[in-house]
């Protein structure tokens, strides 16, 4: 009556249900999570050249250049549902051409047992802050944001902007000499 | 264990024959609808992806599967993971928005990068395509369930393994009674 078979499947099914069951209370039980956290930025040295960017068109474009600290603590973050934060510094402006423009200038992966308390002097951006066109030059409104998509375990994968910003302009004149 | 399930089958008349076909087409035509409920429902043309390289590591690896939504309505933004095609390529690539640029009218382009690559997507692009724009996107990643996507890839990897698992699937359920 219970041969082998049925008994290997009634185990597999038990052991499915269960894994199952454990994963959809650990989806619950952190889905109505904010993750929010404050982050504090700020600009130590703006530059603006005009280059031609040789990995993409031709034509001589603004490239930004800057440096940045950041304090942010991320500890708060982690739970039993949060593999890992993906935290990327965003640069938004509008200018000429583009009525919104984004770019990420610095990202960082921050696994669970790392170290998330975020305190950073003169950092160098990781990403080359290129403009689609020439709209940097002299720009007013710049503003950095810290965001961080948190990728959980099994459940949803938010993106959260922290509370805290920096805005910063861009010099009138473009600078020749390349940056030290 | 296959002999007595075949003797059952002869036993069977032809009217409870063709409730068993039935049953099995309802099987094929509930998963079906379930499918293309889902496409409606999150606007993607392939809500569940498995992800197949590991260039989004140590965020996703090989046989993770990611849940996808595609509003129109709500505009792409950097951090958000996109699963884009590019023409002359097969197999869809899901790697994280870098850069966005946005015009007045609306229109706007993107680039991209897997966490795991060092340089961006330009040279994963069609040849001269710079930016990417809504219309390759597939859908976002909105949610994540790791290992479960590695049922797909064995199947494809070991077709065999597909057909047997059908065949055994479509035997049961013609054969079985309630």
């Amino acid at each position: 009556m219970h041969t082998f078979l049925t008994r290997g499947n009634a185990l597999l099914t038990f052991t499915l249900s269960v894994l199952a069951g454990l994963t959809f209370f650990c989806f619950l039980s952190t889905g109505l999570n904010a993750y929010s956290a404050t982050a504090t930025i700020d600009t130590v040295k703006v530059l603006v050249k005009n280059v031609p960017d040789y990995s993409a068109q031709k034509e001589k474009q603004d490239l930004g250049y800057l440096m940045f600290d950041l304090q942010a603590n991320l500890n708060p973050l982690f739970n039993w549902n949060a593999k890992q934060l993906f935290v990327f510094l965003t640069a938004e402006y509008e200018s000429p051409d583009n009525k919104l423009n984004q770019v990420v200038l610095w990202d960082k992966i921050i696994q669970r047992g790392e170290n998330a308390n975020l305190d950073m002097k003169n950092m160098n951006t990781n990403y080359y802050f290129w403009d689609d066109g020439n709209g940097l030059r002299g720009n007013p409104n710049v503003t950095l944001t810290l965001s961080w998509n948190v990728i959980p375990n099994a459940g949803m994968l938010s993106i959260v902007r922290g509370s805290g910003s920096h805005t910063f302009s861009f010099p009138n004149e473009y600078t020749n000499v390349r940056a030290q | 264990m296959l002999g007595s399930m075949l003797e059952e089958f002869q036993r069977m008349n032809k009217r409870q024959f063709f409730y068993q076909v039935l049953s099995f087409g309802m099987i094929v035509s509930s998963a079906l609808m379930i499918w293309k409920g889902l496409m409606v429902v999150t606007g993607s043309e392939s809500p569940i992806v498995v992800v197949l390289s590991g260039s989004m590591e140590p965020a996703f690896h090989r046989g993770d599967l990611l849940f996808l939504t595609n509003p129109a309505d709500e505009p792409i933004r950097v951090g958000e993971i996109v699963v884009f095609k590019i023409e002359g390529r097969d197999i869809p690539i899901v790697h994280r928005v870098l850069k966005v640029h946005e015009r007045e009218n609306g229109t706007s382009k993107f680039l991209t990068k897997g966490d795991n690559n060092r340089v961006d997507d330009r040279g994963l692009y069609a040849p001269g395509q710079l930016w990417l724009t809504p219309r390759d996107v597939v859908g976002r990643a909105k949610g994540f369930l790791p290992y479960v996507g590695m049922v797909t890839i064995m199947m494809n990897e070991y077709p065999k393994l597909k057909y047997a698992v059908l065949a055994c699937l479509g035997l049961y359920v013609l054969i079985h009674r309630e």
